[in-house]
């Protein structure tokens, strides 16, 4: 049936674009870590790896 | 010469209905004690990292979220108030539930680990495990104490928050777990005298469903007293400053008097449960105010 062959196809697609998205949103998420983690090193090498002291 | 009849293809589900399964109205409760867990704590941690935690303690809330519908789907259809989630309306296959939520459990863990630290993707792995296993699993089915203990899961985040953010555990983080725990009998017997009977047609055996309703009442007065004291327990410690022990006063003062209504009363045929549904409202608010009102004082003293 064409019609409820579109229902899926619709659905696929926006389940594609929902995965796009949260996978182009852990790749910002994943850069964001390291430079905090680089950062952290670099400033306060004796403080705990992810703390940032005020 | 073969001929073959075309097989009805299952319609995917929609990306809605895995957001369903995370129980999102749940989560936003998960996610602000775990942020003030970590607000409250003496450290401060990189913007970027304290979000990523946040995210896991989400992400990893809504892996049990998750699990805990594909196990619990037999139940849900049951209910009035459940039935209509992705998995007993149909809109979902069980396995892509299964799937999703172990996948999104242990993504949330290692994420944890990655971005905080081992002490908090292994408390967030403990409190994912609780949940699903000693509560939905183990419990639930069982016995009328299911969300007495089963309530240790949701009293983690602010745990985790603090865990992740500091690297280890202190007394104030202990306290607000107690506080938690100790908050989720009377906030679950207040929904479940209001829901008695979608309980009992699920057959899950909930106090009021189990003991009646004069027992409930009884038990939630007892249970609001050790949850005043842990509530106050931090400011009487000289773990906060007076914000929060006069918030946590009040509070508790009002808690304690819905509690005292609740637990006193009767009801008759076509009770419309109002001063439970009060309870029930304000224990959520609560919980929200006092975690709040100890990020205000932390900041507040410092």
């Amino acid at each position: 049936m064409p019609n409820e062959e579109d229902l899926i196809r619709a659905r696929q697609r926006s389940r594609s674009r929902i995965m796009a998205l949260l996978l182009g949103g852990f790749a910002v998420l994943m850069f964001g870590i390291s430079i905090a983690k680089i950062k952290a090193g670099q400033v306060h090498p004796k403080t705990p790896h992810h703390a940032v002291v005020p | 010469m073969t001929t073959t009849t075309a097989q009805p293809i299952a319609l995917p589900a929609d990306w809605r209905d895995f957001l369903a399964l995370t129980k999102p109205r749940v989560m936003t409760l998960v996610v602000f004690t775990g942020l003030c867990g970590m607000l409250a704590a003496p450290v401060q941690i990189a913007p970027v990292l304290g979000f990523t935690a946040i995210l896991c303690i989400a992400l990893g809330a809504g892996a049990a979220g998750a699990l805990n519908q594909w196990y619990e789907s037999d139940l849900d259809a049951k209910m009035k108030r459940t039935a209509g989630r992705p998995l007993p309306a149909g809109r979902m296959d069980r396995q892509s539930a299964l799937h999703f939520g172990v996948g999104l459990g242990a993504f949330s863990v290692i994420l944890m680990g990655l971005a905080a630290n081992m002490l908090a993707a292994g408390i967030l792995a403990v409190s994912i495990l609780f949940y699903v296993l000693v509560y939905t699993v183990w419990l639930k089915r069982r016995t009328p104490q299911n969300i007495v203990i089963g309530g240790a899961a949701g009293a983690f985040p602010p745990l985790i928050g603090w865990a992740a953010a500091t690297g280890h555990v202190a007394a104030l983080p202990v306290l607000l777990f107690s506080l938690v725990f100790l908050w989720t009998p009377p906030h679950f017997w207040a929904l479940a005298l209001f829901m008695k009977s979608d309980y009992a047609a699920a057959g899950v055996p909930m106090l009021p469903v189990v003991a009646g309703e004069r027992a409930t009442r009884t038990q939630i007065g007892l249970y609001t007293i050790p949850m005043a004291i842990a509530a106050i327990a931090p400011w009487a410690l000289g773990l906060t400053g007076v914000i929060y022990g006069l918030t946590a006063s009040l509070t508790t003062l009002i808690f304690a008097g819905l509690a005292l209504q609740v637990s006193l009363r009767t009801t008759g045929a076509g009770d419309t449960m109002r001063p439970e549904k009060r309870l029930f409202a304000w224990s959520v608010l609560y919980l929200f105010i006092l975690f709040g009102a100890l990020v205000v004082d932390r900041w507040v003293i410092s």
